[in-house]
């Protein structure tokens, strides 16, 4: 039999349902690889005795109707998990241990999920190359030395390297979908109000939102069916009827039309990518999609917008961290001074950054010119998705500008990092799911993904319509273990 | 426009976040670009434009007024960095 941990997700479930393989088996063999794989810096904190424990409960009496029977998960650091520290890649978190279970991870546990540990990402979720972590770089299993996309970094690296054979993560402007598009991987980003917030440390709250990451779709609509529930905890949890996901995947798309966005052929994008974006249009068209060119004017106000947005809602959210309740303190002489040194002292330069941007466009004078302008382009953009879903059932775009880059590469340039994102924000500033899939390789060999955007709540269309490319494009991971010695 | 250097250190203190010269340059120079990058959305007309404050947009779902967990005092307190047996500990406020 091949190895344990080459196996996917839905597979695993099948073979402990059948009982070919335990829960025990299962979990030992993810965490033997996960503790061979130091190297890529995939985990934070790691659960790993307590799991085996808890596998060998679940064996001594399965329980085979559960939807994840014993299934070894590991999860973003960003979700909080009862009695497992969670840090959001923070030194201002560094020893927080919550006394409560975020929604989503409740959810997984509820199922028969393992929680094996807790995966690096960016510090609060800011960043797209997992740089800002104050627990530092992870390696992207593709090629040495190179990112793993961000904010989910460590995610999709423990993902891409079988260290966990799902995980879930958080997206804000991108952070589920360009970390899968740099690894090869398939990262679903949820309609708002799909997966509960609850217990997710916040970054921007009209923004964020959990979702699946797997290596394949089938997995992915699987992980979603779990994640998604009405929480009467999240005042933003939306009441809608969410599908067997799962059982009704199909991968008949025939009269979908398919929008294709003429503003995402932007100036100086890879040729790779549009013939990629080409390769995912001929699939399309081959299978009976109909292809309708769209256009989404206000395109290029997106990135501006969330930089005004995100940063405002951050400065917000993370007044939260003072000193007092929890997290890092620093001496001060007094109230204030304590404050101002332990978040100096307890945030790293991006998060402060975010922090100073966010207050600058909220203070007295500016908020009308900055945040309120933003809002309002903010539905300038979510007006012309409302229009182009008027004579389209969904969109198909690159997951993004260009494949994985280096480490180190653009840590000096923030406004060239925040470009990465240009195809991931707008779906965020207009709330609707999108899921990337992996499409193809550069000329490098690095991993390029599509993104098909839906309407909202529909999330059923795009896993579809993923399925179909999925099967037509037979996308390969090169990856060679160059990090097990 | 610019953001000067008075203006950063201003920024700093409301976030209370604090900063020293050579940062506070860096920071000055970081935030220039960044808005001098946000400036586009000058070039959209926005009057007759209502903010979107929320993608819901629906009234907020009213709950009964329950007391759902109790007796967490201990969890309540458990990851303060200095607290007492009932209370979180901070610098002298009144003198």
């Amino acid at each position: 039999m091949s190895n344990i941990t080459d196996l996917k997700l839905v597979e695993l479930v099948d073979k402990i349902k059948k009982k070919e393989l335990s829960s025990t088996e299962v979990t030992i063999a993810f965490i033997e690889r996960s503790k061979k794989s130091k190297k890529l810096n995939a985990y934070i904190s790691e659960n790993y005795e307590n799991s085996i424990k808890k596998a060998k409960i679940f064996d001594q009496k399965p329980d085979f109707k559960k939807k994840l029977p014993g299934i070894p998960i590991a999860v973003k650091d960003l979700f909080c998990t009862k009695n497992i520290r969670t840090t959001a890649g923070s030194k201002i978190l560094e020893n927080f241990v919550p006394t409560y279970e975020s929604t989503v991870t409740q959810n997984i546990l509820d199922e028969g999920g393992i929680i094996i540990g807790k995966l690096n990402c960016d510090e609060f979720a800011m960043g797209s190359s997992n740089e800002t972590s104050y627990f530092g770089n992870v390696q992207n299993p593709i090629s040495e030395n190179l990112v793993p996309g961000g904010s989910s970094g460590g995610s999709s690296s423990a993902l891409a390297a079988k260290l966990t054979p799902a995980t879930i993560g958080t997206d804000t402007g991108g952070s589920i979908r360009q970390p899968a598009s740099f690894t090869g991987t398939v990262g679903l980003k949820p309609t708002y109000g799909s997966c509960s917030r609850y217990g997710i440390v916040a970054f921007a709250s009209s923004l964020d939102q959990a979702g699946p990451m797997t290596h394949d779709v089938k997995d992915c609509s699987l992980m979603l069916e779990i994640m998604s529930n009405y929480d009467t905890k999240d005042s933003t949890s939306v009441e809608f009827k969410r599908e067997n996901y799962l059982n009704n995947l199909n991968e008949n798309i025939k009269g979908k039309k398919i929008g294709i966005p003429k503003e995402y052929r932007v100036d100086g994008m890879p040729k790779e990518i549009d013939e990629l974006w080409e390769k995912g249009i001929k699939i399309i068209k081959e299978n009976g999609g109909e292809i309708v060119e769209i256009s989404l004017p206000n395109t290029n106000y997106a990135l501006p917008t969330y930089y005004i947005v995100a940063p405002a809602e951050a400065s917000s959210n993370l007044a939260r961290y003072d000193g007092v309740k929890y997290g890092f303190r620093s001496k001060g002489e007094n109230l204030i001074d304590m404050y101002e040194k332990t978040r100096s002292e307890g945030f790293g330069d991006e998060v402060k950054r975010r922090i100073m941007i966010g207050t600058y466009v909220l203070s007295s004078g500016y908020y009308d010119a900055y945040y309120l302008k933003a809002q309002k382009v903010r539905r300038l953009i979510k007006n012309d998705f409302d229009e182009a879903y008027k004579k389209v059932d969904a969109i198909l775009t690159p997951s993004t500008p260009s494949s994985a880059f280096k480490i180190g590469e653009k840590l000096n340039d923030p406004v060239s990092m925040y470009l990465n994102d240009i195809f991931t924000v707008p779906i965020n500033l207009a709330g609707l799911p999108a899921i990337s899939i992996p499409a193809g390789h550069d000329k490098k060999g690095y991993p390029l993904g599509l993104q098909v955007i839906g309407k909202a709540f529909d999330e059923q269309s795009i896993l579809n319509i993923a399925f179909a490319l999925e099967k037509n494009i037979s996308f390969k991971n090169n990856i060679t273990d160059w990090w097990i010695k | 426009m610019t953001i000067d250097l008075k203006t950063v250190k201003h920024v700093s203190k409301l976030s209370r976040i604090s900063i020293d010269d050579n940062k506070a340059k860096k920071l000055g120079k970081d935030l220039n670009s960044i808005f001098s990058f946000i400036e586009k959305l000058n070039e959209l007309d926005t009057k007759n434009t209502e903010p979107l404050t929320s993608i819901a947009e629906t009234t907020l779902k009213l709950r009964k007024d329950e007391i759902k967990s109790k007796n967490i005092r201990e969890d309540i307190l458990k990851n303060s960095p200095n607290k007492n047996k009932d209370f979180f500990v901070v610098p002298k406020v009144v003198e």
